[in-house]
Order: structure tokens, then sequence, then C-alpha cells
């Protein structure tokens, strides 16, 4: 209690210096006047009385400084002393603070991302008003919240535990504002979506439930402010604009408010539009079939006093409704209720153990460096025994010589923690405008906040307490006569202590590491140059969807053909084909499902083969450099009129029909009961991901099955940038609403390697802090050994030892667990690549580059850190050594 | 007023405790009281109180409280705690014992003469 007392009296003293002065300066001047009092009775005129009471007073100004220092202004003069005194201790070894601060800023900046992440996508994850009592339906046995418009209907309009219920969907769409067009990616939203959230428009206004009036009824548009601000520079007169969606005219209503991107964190979209006009956006109507489950997500705010069981109970009964009353178009209908921000429980669950066991993995790195950088400062201490010693002889109490200690273990925590939140702050910006995915509007917002700060604020103090307390047995147990008489000589222990283990296990990790990254990275530059049915480089990929530009029936094909012919008029072009979906870049379709031609019940489980179907030009082949193994490929004469006829892979000969040999000339069936004819025979190839197991594929004639997504595959050798501009240029020409994307194919390929290049960013990532760890933890233990043994090594020095078993002696033990702890941890490394080799393409540890890695690494962390400790054991100079103790 | 005695360190705040704990006083009752019961044989400069009696709150020896005084001003007034009685008990023991012993040491012994 006196202590908690004192204390509050220090603190009360530091932040009301002010008030106390004047307190002060009151209780003198009352003294003077009592006095004066007293001369006043004793016959004194009154200003003489007080004249004479200042006099015998004295130095009114000393004493009430001196009042001051008495009353606890000792407390922060002693504490600027103490930090004068860490200052210039931690200066003087330089070495050791470097090695102290860039360890607590890796270790508290890794926690302070980590948190920053959590505490984005998890603890603050929506900007709406009452986001703790909306909630997203999905379907109750599965993790998806996919509805079809007409139960979503049923759904608002029977439940009686939401007020109000909103649907959203996803859509991409080509929008012209007149200048030039451009894919947007944008949210058909309910009418009530707005109102439901309880979301007010910073310019114009929002639409409402009662904009709907049938389909295609309400085109307006409700741009978000990034939006707003990018494409429209803030331009209030936008409001009111008429712009071509899709050819399409839609009005813009409104301007969303800045801190509202739409009810998924991870997908802003750059406008809202009511989703009865879904027909103009997808260019199919699916508002009335309920068997098409489309509808991305329903959401509303659970009324107040409606527990989130008794709403689900009452969509519960809704649903058996539904089945009773349409058995046909859907199942079982059972619901529940999720967060909506990460696409409920199919994102939310595995992002929220995924962030947990990160903040974990940081907390336990973070107390990892807190145990090295303890044994570090007990070996410090200890190097300072007779410093400690002498000052305790010289009457300094234990308190403020352990508060010393501490001052400086704060200190370095302090500036640890500001350098590793700077950096912290650094990647979270630029984490927050990365979009991994150039084709999609994916990205996370994880800007620092006041959390963060205030979370690596505590985490740096906290830490520092952690171990500047490593050393405080030791300093209590200084008997200061005996250290200066014998100079220290401790136990030099020979058993495995905890310590050894701890610093054995990081290696260990560091290793697994070091070998899992290099593995990683290994496999990246592997599958970059590996054989994907393929060749994507010098290739430019041209992306546009003809429905964004109005294009509809027989217009499609006629326009494509227009395309080919246009661009081959470019010069230095060596080819060009057409393809409805790029392999490796937008994902390939499956669910086409072949059947023998003999098979007359066509049921999905009679079916050979769930194959990828691709429309092409009969230019694609060679434009891809895709390897025609026999048969012929396709021609403009496979048109509509002319026999169906495909291409397929060799996977989907095999499958088929058994062999690649007798495929050519047979015939298949598809699921609505087309016969295709296999004219041509093409190599295997990735179609969706790297990783995937050898797919069955087939291309059919693009005129036989047109598609308005429209890849056009241009190889050349001309420069990209100049290409780029020509291949733009030339489409403009024919139309000019045609929103395009040109990219390298290769570059587009960025996305399928995306895992690829987040597992070898993460493992580097975590390679280093193991290396920062074990760095730190052979270094202090090093040092420790070093300074405990510094007699010992001069006298063997002076009976003539040889410098490498100085060495021996001091840092044996260090290269011993060094040695042991890399050779558990590259084994199991190399276990772990088989895990690995789910996510890279191409990962093995069996390469030489990789072993030789490993090893090279290890060792020069082994140099690094004992480095400083090995210099000191071997300018122990016997002599001095000898003299002084 | 000359033939008044210098402090000796340390012992203002034996005085300043002994004048207390009789009962509340604000500074200047302080310096009167100690004035009295030593028969205004000591020599102490007003001001000089101050520091000493704001060491003694701090160490948790005395309480201080805002109040108003007889001359009907406002002042403040001090008062022994528990620890500060017993260090009271304390510290006059460890100066009747000092004094004792030299006292003893000096005065006039038979082998001197």
């Amino acid at each position: 209690m006196k202590l908690l007392d004192s204390l509050r009296f220090r603190i009360a003293t530091l932040f009301h210096r002010s008030q106390m002065n004047a307190e002060i300066e009151d209780e003198l001047r009352s003294h003077i006047q009592h006095r004066a009092d007293d001369l006043e009775r004793a016959g004194l005129p009154r200003a003489e009385a007080e004249r004479r009471a200042r006099i015998e007073f004295g130095g009114q100004v000393r004493y009430k400084e001196e009042s001051r220092d008495a009353a606890g202004g000792v407390f922060v003069e002693s504490l600027f002393q103490d930090l004068r005194f860490g200052l210039r201790m931690l200066r003087k070894s330089p070495g050791f603070t470097a090695v102290a601060v860039l360890t607590l800023a890796m270790a508290i900046g890794a926690n302070a991302v980590v948190f920053g992440v959590l505490n984005a996508l998890i603890l603050h994850p929506l900007n709406v008003p009452d986001a703790e009592s909306l909630y997203a339906i999905q379907r109750g046995n599965e993790a998806s919240s996919y509805q079809s418009y007409a139960d979503y209907l049923d759904l608002r309009d029977r439940n009686h535990t939401f007020d109000g219920l909103a649907a959203v969907n996803g859509a991409q769409a080509g929008l012209d504002t007149g200048e030039n067009s451009s894919r947007v990616w944008l949210y058909e939203v309910s009418g009530n979506y707005f109102d439901v959230l309880g979301i007010q428009p910073s310019l114009g206004r929002v639409f409402h439930a009662s904009d709907e009036r049938g389909d295609n009824s309400a085109p307006y548009i409700v741009l978000s402010y990034g939006y707003w601000h990018t494409r429209f520079q803030d331009d209030p007169g936008v409001v009111g604009r008429t712009v071509q969606l899709n050819k399409h005219p839609f009005t813009i209503v409104g301007v969303a408010p800045p801190e509202f991107h739409g009810t998924l964190v991870f997908f802003s979209p750059d406008f809202f539009v009511p989703i009865v006009n879904q027909e103009q956006v997808d260019g199919e109507n699916v508002l009335n079939t309920r068997a098409k489950r489309w509808v991305f997500m329903t959401m509303g705010h659970v009324k107040p006093g409606v527990t989130p069981a008794q709403a689900v109970a009452d969509l519960n009964s809704i649903g058996s409704w539904l089945q009773k009353t349409y058995p046909k178009e859907d199942e079982q209908r059972t619901f529940a209720l999720a967060r909506p921000s990460l696409y409920g429980d199919y994102l939310g669950r595995p992002v929220r153990a995924f962030m947990t066991a990160l903040m974990l993995l940081a907390g336990l790195i973070l107390l990892a460096a807190c145990a090295n950088l303890g044994s570090l400062f007990a070996a410090r201490a200890a190097d300072r025994s007779r410093e400690v010693a002498l000052r305790l002889a010289l009457g300094a109490g234990r308190i403020r010589v352990l508060r010393q200690l501490l001052t400086e273990a704060m200190l370095l925590s302090v500036v640890g923690g500001a350098v590793g939140l700077s950096g912290s702050i650094v990647l979270l910006r630029s984490l927050s405008v990365w979009q991994p995915f150039s084709r999609f509007p994916i990205h996370i917002p994880a800007n620092p906040d006041a959390n963060v700060y205030a979370v690596a604020l505590l985490l740096a103090l906290a830490s520092g307490l952690l171990f500047g307390a490593v050393p405080v047995r030791q300093v209590l147990r200084t008997d200061p006569y005996e250290i200066v008489k014998s100079g220290s000589l401790g136990k030099v222990g020979r058993r495995i202590t905890a310590r050894d283990v701890l610093i054995g296990a990081q290696i260990a990790i560091c290793a697994v590491l070091v070998t899992s990254s290099m593995v990683a990275a290994r496999g990246l530059m592997r599958s970059l140059h590996s054989n994907f049915g393929f060749e994507p480089r010098n290739v430019i990929l041209v992306d546009t969807d003809l429905h964004m530009a109005g294009y509809s029936g027989d217009q499609v094909t006629e326009m494509q053909r227009r395309m080919i012919d246009a661009l081959e008029s470019i010069p230095d072009i060596t080819s060009l084909g057409l393809i409805n979906t790029a392999p490796l870049v937008s994902g390939g379709y499956k669910g086409s499902l072949v059947f023998t031609d003999e098979t007359a019940d066509l049921r999905a489980s009679n079916a050979r083969a769930d194959s990828f179907t691709f429309s092409i030009s009969p230019g694609y082949f060679h434009a891809a450099v895709t390897a025609l193994l026999s048969g012929r490929t396709i021609t403009w004469h496979d048109d509509k009129d002319a026999p169906r006829v495909a291409v397929i892979n060799q996977e989907f000969a095999h499958k088929v029909f058994g062999s690649v040999s007798n495929a050519i000339g047979k015939y298949f069936k598809r699921q609505d009961g087309t016969r295709i004819q296999v004219v041509g025979i093409v190599e295997d190839g990735k179609y969706n991901n790297l990783t995937e197991a050898q797919q069955p594929a087939m291309f059919l004639p693009m005129l036989q099955s047109a598609s308005s997504q429209t890849f056009l595959v241009v190889r050349s050798d001309r420069d990209p940038g100049q290409l780029i501009a020509a291949i733009r240029s030339t489409v403009r020409g024919l139309d000019a609403g045609l929103p395009l994307y040109i990219e390298p194919w290769n570059k587009q390929m960025y996305n399928v390697l995306f895992p690829s290049h987040v597992a070898a960013m993460a493992l580097g990532v975590l390679g280093i802090m193991g290396a920062m760890l074990s760095i730190t933890g052979i270094f202090g233990m090093a040092a420790y050994s070093v300074s405990k043994r510094l007699k010992e090594l001069g006298i063997r020095m002076a009976l003539g030892a040889q410098r490498k078993e100085v060495l021996m002696a001091a840092l044996g033990r260090a290269f011993k667990l060094l040695a042991f702890g890399s050779a558990v941890g590259l084994l199991l490394g190399i276990l772990a690549s088989r895990v690995l080799a789910v996510v890279v393409y191409q990962a093995t540890p069996r390469d030489p580059l990789v072993l030789a890695g490993v090893v090279l690494a290890m060792g020069l962390l082994g140099l690094l850190a004992t480095w400083i400790p090995a210099q000191r054991a071997l300018s122990v100079d016997p002599m001095t050594l000898l003299r002084e103790q | 007023m000359t033939d008044q005695a210098q402090l000796l360190p340390g012992t203002l705040d034996l005085l300043i405790l002994r004048a207390v704990s009789l009962g509340p006083l604000h500074g200047y009752g302080i310096l009167l009281r100690i004035g009295q019961i030593s028969g205004n044989a000591l020599l102490i400069e007003q001001g000089a109180l101050y520091p000493g009696l704001f060491r003694l709150v701090r160490q948790g020896l005395l309480k201080a409280n805002w109040g108003t005084s007889e001359n009907n001003r406002r002042a403040k007034f001090y008062e022994l705690t528990v620890a500060g009685r017993k260090r009271l008990r304390v510290e006059t023991d460890n100066w009747n014992r000092l004094a004792t012993a030299i006292g003893t040491a000096l005065a006039p012994q038979s082998e001197e003469a």
C-alpha cells in the first residue's frame, strides 16, 4: 500500500508540477502572513510587519526549490541520471546494442504486423453502424452463403427476426463514360442494401427498395468514394450523369461515404447497382431461376432482443417451407449465421485460425527473443559485476543498482520497439495498397491504428521488463567484498541446461525454415521455366469481353474474326490466336462431363471424365506453341454448319478412349447429347494451377462454341511496350467501347504462381526471424561463457595454449549446439518439403544447391553470432587479466 | 538571540516530529512550538523548516491537510502518522544514547586531573 501510495504521489508530482509549485508558494506565503500577524500584534504597522516577516523567513526561492526536491523531484532527476548512464553504457558496447535493438525490432515488428492484420480483418472488420448485430446468412450444412434470388426474396419477406435483409453479388462489367471504356468491379445489391446497413451517401442519394419496380427497372449507380476520387477526380457534377454500363444507360445517383468499402473487407467494388438490373450486368437473366444459387450473400441486422439462435430457428422454418413448396429446385435448406466481412465462415474460419496461429507464433518469437536477450543481459551483468560491486560498496542501494540495469533494458526495448513499429507501419501501409492479383480488386486493408501502436508499446515495455529481470537474482546475490577481492569465477557447468535446449531448438527451427524457404525459392525458379503445355514467354494477351461492349449472338464471333484480321496486319507478329479463357490466367472451365459414344443414359455417374473446355481459333495452338501430336488442328471451316469436332489432350484420350493412338476419328458425347468427333490430339498442359493433377481438356472451334470472353494470344519478339500500344490502337480502331486488358502472358500468370510466391516469401521472412533468434541465442550463450571463463582462458593462454584451443574452450559448446541443431533442422526441413510440394510446384529437397545453401547459411550464421565473443576470447591478455584479478 | 545554538545536522527532523507529536500544527505553529519546548535556545531559519516538512511527508512520517488557522487564515496542518510516532520513539532513544555517550565522553574525568 505504502509503495503504491508513494508511487502515485510521485506520478502525481510528475504531472502536477505546476500545481505543486503553487501549493508550496501558498504555504510559504501563509507562514509569512502568520508571522506578520504576530509582529503586528507586537505593535508594528502592517506594512512594516510584512517586510520584517519576509526578511526573517530567509531565501524564499531557495526554500521553494528545496521543498520541491524534498517532496519528490529527486525521482525524476535520478531517472534522468539513469537514462544518461544507460545511454553511455549502451554506446560503449555498440555490438551488443545493435544485436539487442535489431532483435527486439524484428520481434516486436513481427508482432505489430500480425496484430495489425488481425486488428483490421477480425477485430474491426466493417465500418457500418451496429456491426455487432449484422449477420450474413449461410447454409447450415456448408460454409457457403450463395442463395437463389427467389429464395432470398422469400427469406426477406417471411422472416420475423431481421431488420430487413439485403442481398449482394459481385460482378464485372464494362463501363463507358464517354472517353474510354474500362472493366469495373461492382456489387449488384438489393434496393434496400444501403438502408439495411444504415449507410448515408456523401453526395447525391443512394437507391432504396422503392426504386425496384421489376427486372431492369432501376438503372442507377452509386459510386464508391475511392472510385469517385480516382475515376471522376472528386467531381461533384458527376451526380445525375448518364454512363454506359455494358452499353446500357445507367444514371449515377450518388457517392457512398469514404469509410464504406462494401461488405467484404478484401473486395472493394468500384460502384453499386441494383440487383434487379442483373440481366444488363451479367447478360443473362437469372433473377427468377430458383434452382440457380448465384446471389453471393444475404445479410441483415438481427432485431434488438433476438438471439442468433432464435434468428436461425426462424430462418430454418422458412427453409422447411421452401423445401416443401419447391422440392425440385434445391434439396435441403438449413441456415446458419456468420460474419459477412470475410465471406462468412468460408474464409472467416480459416482466416481466424490462421491469424490466431500467426499471432501465437509471433508471440513465441518475442518470448524466445526475450529469453535470448535475457542471457545476453546476464552476460553483461556478469561482466559488470565489478562495477556493480563497487557501486554497492560505495553505498548505492541494491534497488538503485537494479533500477539502473532495468532502465537500460527499458531503453533498449523502447528503442527496439520504436524501430520495429516504424518498420511494421511501413509494411502494413504497403500491404494495404498491395493488390496481389492485378485482375481482381482484392486487397488487405490493414492500415495501422492506435490499437496497433498501443500493442507495440505494451509489448516493448513488457519484453524490457522480462529480459531486464533475468540478471536480477545475480545482482541481489552479489557480495561486493568477494567480487572485488577475487574477480568473478563462476562455476562452469557441464550439464545440458534448459538454456542449451532452448538455443538448440531455435537453431533447429531456424534450419528447418532456411531449408524450406530455399526449397520453395528453387521450386519457384524451376516452375517459371517448366513446360505448361504452352509457351507464355514473348506473348501478349489481350483480354476483353464482347458482352461488356454490347455484342450478342452472331455479332460476337463476327467481331472476334475482325479483331484477329486487324491484329494480323500489325508488323512483326509471328503468330496469333484466340481462346475464350487463357490457361493459368483466368482459370479454365471444368464441369463439362464427357461420355463415350455408346453411353445412352447421360447421368453424371456414367461420365468418363470431367474435362476443361476451351473455345479456340484455328491459330491458337500455333500461337501458344502447344504441340499437335496427331490429327489436324481446328480450321475456319469448322463452323456452325460443319460437323461438330474437337481437339483433345492426351489425358482426355487416355481417360475416354483408353489410348492416344485410337482416339482420332472417334466420337464422344457431352451431357446435352451432342456428339463430337475427335480430329486432333495435343500435348497435356496446366490449366488452372501448377500443382493440379493432369486434367483432361477439349478444345472446340470458336465458330461452333461461341463465347463473348476473348483472349487474343499475340506472339511477337517485339518490345512489349510498343506492341501493347500498337495492339491497343488497332483494337480501339475497331470499337473504342471495348474494355481492354493487355499484358504479357507470363506476367498475368503471376496469379497462379501466387501461392508459391507467398510460401517462399513467408518462409523467407520466418527464416530471417529464425536466423535472428539463433544469432542472439548463440551470441548470448557464447558471450556469457567467454566472460564467465575469462580468467580461465587467460591462464590457459599464459600456459601456452594455441588460439584454436582457446577458441574451442570458449566456444566449443556453441559450435556443438550449432552443428547438432543444424543437422536436425536440415533433416526435418527435407521432410517438411513434402508438405511444401502441395503449395509450390516442383519443390524438391533433392537438390545439391539447396543442401549447400543451408550448410552455408547456417555456417555464416554461426560465424556472425560467435564473431564478437571469439574476438574477445582471443584478445585476452593474460598479464593484464592476472594483474587485475 | 546571539546565544542561540546552531542545529546539528539531522536534528531538525526530530524536532519537527516532537513538536507535532502533541497535536496538529501548521508550519509557523511548529516553529513557535519548537521555540517553546526548547526554551528558544535553538537558531532555526524559518524557511529551512519547509524542505524538512516535505521530506517527512514523503517518507510517510507526517501527513498534511489544508485548514483554517486561529488567525482565520488558510494554512497547511501537519500531524504524525503511525510510522511517524514510531520513528519519533526510535530516534528519541537513539538521541538519548548518543547524548549520554557524548556527554560521558566529554565529562571531566578523574584521570585527567
